[in-house]
C-alpha cells in the first residue's frame, strides 16, 4: 500500500475513493493521510468517515460529493466545521447520487456530458451551475446535464482479484465500475488474491479487467469500519463512535494519532483492532448457488 | 383498522403505523433507511404483502432479516431478487419508470410539498449543512407518488424553505408525529386529513409555519396502533427502539 499511494497518489490529484457504504477502502484513505498528501480533490457520492478523515486531517481542499452524513448515526461532523459559518475552509461541489453516477459514466463513456432527469425545479443547478438544462435534439424537451468527472485515481476495495488485477465483486456494486473506468490512475485493493482460474472460472462477477488497473494491493480488513460482503460486516459500533471522536478538533487528532500516524500500516491496525472485535463481525456462512458455464471447444 | 388497540404506543410508532397503513394495495416500493424503513417492513407485514422492497444503493426485492443499520447494509444483499449497479438502480427502475411510490425524508418542508435537505440558512454560508440530495430530487421527480414522513413543528413545516432539494410535484401524502396530510392536485397544497389521538388542532397549528388547510370530509382520528402493528415494531423491526422511542 505504501508504494502504491506513494506512486499514485499526488498532491493536487482528483481523488475517487468509491463504494457505496459497502468496500469503502479505509487502508487506503488511512495510508494517504500517513503520507500526507495536501490540496486533494476528493470525489465520493457519500463521504463517509473515510472523507471526514482525510478532511479533518487536512488532506483535502474540495469535495464533490451527493450526500454528506454518518449513514443510519448522523453528521460528519469534521465536514461540517469545515464548511458551516461564515469562512468555510472547504469548497463544495454538490450533485445528487444519480448525478454523481452519471458524471463517472460520461467520463468512462469518453462523452462530454450526460443527460438525466433530475434538478428540475430545485435549487440545486443555482447551487452548483455545472448543472445545466439541455434540450433534447428530437423533441425539445428540457432535462438537465451533468459534466464527466474523470478523477485522477480511483480507488477500489473488493473482495478479490488476481494478480494482473482482474477484479470481482459481489454484494452493492456502487459506481466503483464507472469510477475506475473513468480514472486516469487505479488502485485496487483486496481481500484476497486469487489465481487468475479463480477469476476465469466467474467472469460475470469480474466488474474491471486488469487492463484499467495500475495496481494490486493485498489488505485484508481494508474495508473496515465498513463491510465487505461474506468477509465481515460493518463495525457500527465504530460509528457511532466516530460522532463523539469528530465533534472536537482535539479528540479528532487524538484519534488520529493513535490510529493513523501511530501505526506503520494496515496490519498494525488490524492487530490493533484485536481478534475479538474482528470476529464478531464475521457473518455466517450464506454461499450462492454455482452456475455452469458449459465447455464449448 | 380491525384488531385491537395497543397501549402505551409514542408518537413515533403512531407516525410509522400511519405510514405503514398508507401503503395499503402498493407494489413497488422506494425505501430510504429510518423511519421509512420500519414503515415499510412493516406494511408488508400487514396491508402490503406484495411490496417489493427498493433501496438506492442497487437492491430490488430486498427481504432484510434484521433492521439495516445503513441505507446500504449487507442485509439487503442477501436473500434479495436482483443486485446492480447505481447506475442500473436510477436510470432502469427509479427514471425507467418503475417505481410507484417512494419515501423521502425532510429537514423542512413547504405546504406544497417541496422539500429542504441540504442547508438551514444561506447556501454559502450556512448555519446548519444538512446532507444534501443524496437520491432525494431525482425520485422526487421519477417515482410516480411521493410518501413523506417527517416529525412537524415551527422549524420543519415552513413558510418558506431555505433551500428546495426536491420539489413536491408527486408528494401525495405526508405523515408526521401529529397528523396525516394529502396534497391536492387541484390548488397544489397539503390538506390535513386526520389527526393522531390526543392531538388537538391548537397541537397542529403551534407546529407549522403556515394555516393548514383541511380535507373536504371530516376531520378524523387516526386510528391508534393495534396490538399486532406495535408487536410486530418492537419484536422484530426495532427491538432496541432506536427509531421508535
Amino acid at each position: 500500500m505504501r508504494d502504491a499511494i506513494a506512486e499514485l497518489v499526488r498532491d493536487g490529484d482528483t481523488l475517487a475513493i468509491e463504494g457505496f457504504t459497502h468496500l469503502i477502502c479505509f487502508a487506503a484513505g488511512h495510508e494517504i493521510i500517513r503520507q500526507r498528501r495536501r490540496d486533494l480533490t476528493l470525489a465520493r457520492l457519500t463521504p463517509d468517515l473515510v472523507y471526514d478523515q482525510l478532511i479533518g486531517a487536512g488532506a483535502a481542499s474540495k469535495l464533490i460529493f451527493s450526500w454528506l452524513g454518518n449513514p443510519g448515526v448522523g453528521s460528519l461532523h469534521a465536514i461540517r466545521r469545515w464548511t458551516e459559518g461564515a469562512k468555510p475552509r472547504l469548497q463544495l461541489e454538490e450533485y445528487s447520487h444519480f448525478g454523481m453516477v452519471c458524471r463517472y459514466t460520461a467520463g468512462a463513456m469518453n462523452l462530454p456530458f450526460f443527460p438525466l432527469r433530475s434538478y428540475a425545479g430545485t435549487d440545486l443547478p443555482t447551487a452548483n451551475p455545472l448543472i445545466r438544462p439541455i434540450t433534447s435534439p428530437y423533441t425539445d424537451e428540457e432535462v438537465y446535464a451533468v459534466p464527466p468527472l474523470r478523477p485522477d485515481v480511483a480507488i477500489v476495495h473488493a473482495q478479490r482479484a488476481d494478480a494482473a488485477g482482474n477484479t470481482q465483486v459481489w454484494g452493492l456494486l456502487g459506481c466503483q465500475k464507472e469510477a475506475a473506468f473513468a480514472a486516469s490512475r487505479v488502485i485496487v485493493v483486496v481481500e484476497e488474491l486469487v489465481d487468475e482460474a479463480v477469476i476465469r472460472a466467474d467472469p460475470n462477477r469480474t466488474i474491471l479487467p486488469g487492463l484499467v488497473v495500475d495496481a494490486v494491493v493485498v489488505e485484508p480488513w481494508g474495508a473496515h469500519p465498513s463491510y465487505a460482503q461474506g468477509y465481515y460486516d460493518r463495525d457500527n459500533a465504530f460509528y457511532i463512535e466516530w460522532d463523539a471522536i469528530s465533534r472536537s478538533e482535539d479528540a479528532l487528532a487524538g484519534w488520529l494519532d493513535e490510529w493513523v500516524y501511530g501505526v506503520a500500516d494496515r496490519s498494525e491496525y488490524v492487530e490493533k483492532l484485536g481478534r475479538q472485535r474482528l470476529d464478531a463481525l464475521r457473518p455466517a456462512p450464506a454461499p450462492s448457488g454455482s452456475v455452469d458455464y458449459g465447455e464449448y471447444r | 383498522m380491525s384488531g385491537a388497540t395497543g397501549e402505551g404506543y409514542s408518537a413515533s410508532e403512531m407516525m410509522i403505523v400511519a405510514a405503514a397503513r398508507a401503503l395499503a394495495g402498493q407494489r413497488v416500493c422506494f425505501v430510504g433507511v429510518g423511519l421509512p424503513n420500519i414503515a415499510v417492513n412493516l406494511a408488508r407485514r400487514t396491508v402490503a404483502p406484495d411490496l417489493e422492497l427498493v433501496y438506492e444503493a442497487g437492491v430490488f426485492g430486498a427481504r432484510p432479516a434484521r433492521l439495516p443499520l445503513s441505507i446500504g447494509d449487507p442485509t439487503i444483499v442477501t436473500g434479495a431478487t436482483a443486485v446492480t449497479s447505481m447506475f442500473e438502480l436510477f436510470g432502469h427502475y427509479l427514471q425507467g419508470g418503475l417505481i410507484d411510490v417512494a419515501f423521502l425524508g425532510a429537514a423542512q418542508i413547504d405546504r406544497y410539498g417541496n422539500i429542504n435537505t441540504t442547508v438551514i440558512g444561506s447556501y454559502e454560508a450556512p448555519t446548519t449543512r444538512l446532507p444534501g440530495s443524496g437520491g432525494a430530487c431525482e425520485i422526487a421527480q421519477n417515482a410516480k407518488q411521493v410518501f413523506v414522513i417527517m416529525r412537524q413543528s415551527p422549524r420543519s413545516f415552513v413558510d418558506k424553505l431555505d433551500f428546495r432539494t426536491s420539489v413536491g410535484t408527486r408528494v401525495s401524502i405526508v405523515v408526521t408525529d401529529l397528523a396525516v396530510f394529502h396534497r391536492r392536485p387541484a390548488d397544489r397544497v397539503l390538506h390535513v386529513d386526520a389527526l393522531h389521538p390526543g392531538v388537538t388542532l391548537d397541537d397542529l397549528r403551534a407546529s407549522m409555519g403556515w394555516r393548514p388547510k383541511f380535507g373536504e370530509g371530516e376531520l378524523v382520528e387516526t386510528a391508534p396502533p393495534t396490538q399486532r402493528e406495535l408487536a410486530l415494531i418492537r419484536d422484530e423491526l426495532d427491538p432496541a427502539g432506536v427509531y421508535t422511542k
